[in-house]
């Protein structure tokens, strides 16, 4: 009886009130929630050609391109967009068709562009960029950013990996004054996801009468 | 007289596992969050597929709001303060101490210089109504630089090293970027980084 007496311990409560934690928790994440941003912004980098290079080019440094692997693209108002592919035919407005933005406007009319060798470029090159990302990310790869980066730059030339070499298109993008910046980004962006290295922009304040004139025949505004 | 007894009931919760969570959550936030820039002007910036990360120092940032005004500024007080001070002696202003404290409390510059020495004289409070109204003159000073040419050229003497990084709102118009990107391009400044948010959907198909 006595040993039972003497084994017997005081029970203390260890319970500790965490209301006040939470209270202050709750704070916190309240002040994070509202002073911070989720979202993180990325940059699309661009490299405008310099006015005086640009003045310096004659007629005979200037590239020329063949008339199947260009093609116009006008920005007009309400997200509306119009393209030409190769040369315009200013006799027939109709040579200016009418796209959307995105998936199946833009995208697939620059995937189905067939130049004069009868090759799809955009196409082709979209499938070897997705070999080498799927290369690149690969469980036991051992590409570095380094030589990622090299490769894409030799895709973006037409340079396929098997030493083959598909032509380029040049896109020429116009936004009309009624376009909006998101438009022109979206446009931009057209060219990243179809890996065109060639693209120029160019004010309608540049652009020929000739061509101004086929335009509003065709109605872009 | 019959004493009623009310049985005094223990109504401890347990908040150990509430608490748990909420730390979890404040982790999550502390760690995935960047803090909020302060912008004279909320901007919503168009997606793009691009990318690449903006580099964390070393940043003019030109922001352009879907009106067209333009405001610029950079992380880093000190170059701030060389830019006002070259442009002030530039165009002959003279700012008192407490205007120039003010300069520095103020994330950008959106006032001409016409406009400066007033608007910083302003109540700290009324500052941040009154920037909404203002912004950089596009215009070339009588054939010469603009403005906003003059705060970029004194940015990149203040810092070689600096990178413009260009924030426009999807709904501005093209004709007012354009402006500033020709003016950009008249003083050699070629490379840009034009801000935009992640597309992840069109990423991923």
């Amino acid at each position: 009886m006595a040993k039972k007496n003497l084994s017997k311990q005081k029970k203390m409560d260890t319970r500790v009130n965490f209301t006040p934690m939470v209270d202050m928790m709750m704070l916190l994440i309240t002040f994070f929630m509202l002073c911070t941003t989720l979202a993180k912004p990325q940059a699309y980098p661009l490299t405008m050609p310099s006015n005086e290079d640009t003045k310096q080019l004659n007629e005979e440094q200037k590239q020329v391109t063949k008339a199947s692997h260009t093609i116009t693209l006008y920005l007009g108002a309400n997200d509306k967009v119009w393209y030409i592919a190769g040369l315009p035919n200013y006799d027939d407005p109709s040579c200016v068709k009418q796209t959307t933005y995105g998936r199946d406007g833009i995208e697939k009319v620059l995937n189905e562009h067939t130049t004069e060798e009868g090759v799809n470029p955009v196409a082709i090159i979209k499938v070897a960029k997705k070999e080498l990302d799927a290369k690149m990310q690969a469980y036991n790869s051992t590409m570095t950013e380094e030589q990622y980066q090299d490769q894409l730059k030799k895709l973006r030339r037409g340079e396929l990996p098997n030493g083959q070499k598909v032509p380029t298109l040049t896109v020429i993008i116009h936004p009309l004054p009624t376009c909006t910046y998101a438009n022109y980004m979206a446009a931009l962006d057209e060219m990243l996801i179809s890996n065109i290295s060639k693209y120029v922009t160019q004010d309608m304040a540049k652009v020929s009468d000739e061509d101004k004139a086929l335009i509003e025949k065709a109605g872009v505004k | 007289m019959a004493k009623i007894k009310i049985q005094k009931k223990d109504i401890w919760i347990d908040m150990t596992p509430m608490s748990d969570v909420m730390t979890l959550l404040l982790c999550f936030f502390m760690l995935t969050s960047t803090f909020l820039t302060p912008e004279p002007v909320q901007v919503n910036t168009p997606s793009s597929v691009s990318e690449t990360k903006i580099p964390e120092q070393d940043v003019l940032n030109i922001l352009v709001t879907p009106e067209g005004r333009v405001f610029l500024g950079t992380e880093n007080k000190n170059n701030m303060q060389a830019m006002l001070d070259a442009m002030t002696s530039k165009f002959n202003v003279s700012l008192n101490p407490t205007q120039i404290k003010h300069f520095r409390e103020d994330a950008m510059v959106g006032a001409s210089m016409s406009q400066l020495a007033a608007y910083l004289s302003l109540d700290p409070e009324k500052m941040g109504e009154a920037i909404q109204k203002l912004g950089l003159p596009l215009d070339s000073i009588s054939g010469g630089k603009s403005e906003f040419q003059e705060w970029v050229t004194e940015a990149r003497n203040a810092n070689p090293d600096i990178k413009l990084a260009v924030k426009c709102d999807s709904n501005t118009p093209y004709e007012k970027v354009s402006k500033l990107l020709s003016e950009l391009q008249d003083m050699n400044e070629n490379r840009l980084q034009l801000i935009t948010n992640l597309d992840v959907k069109r990423l991923n198909d």
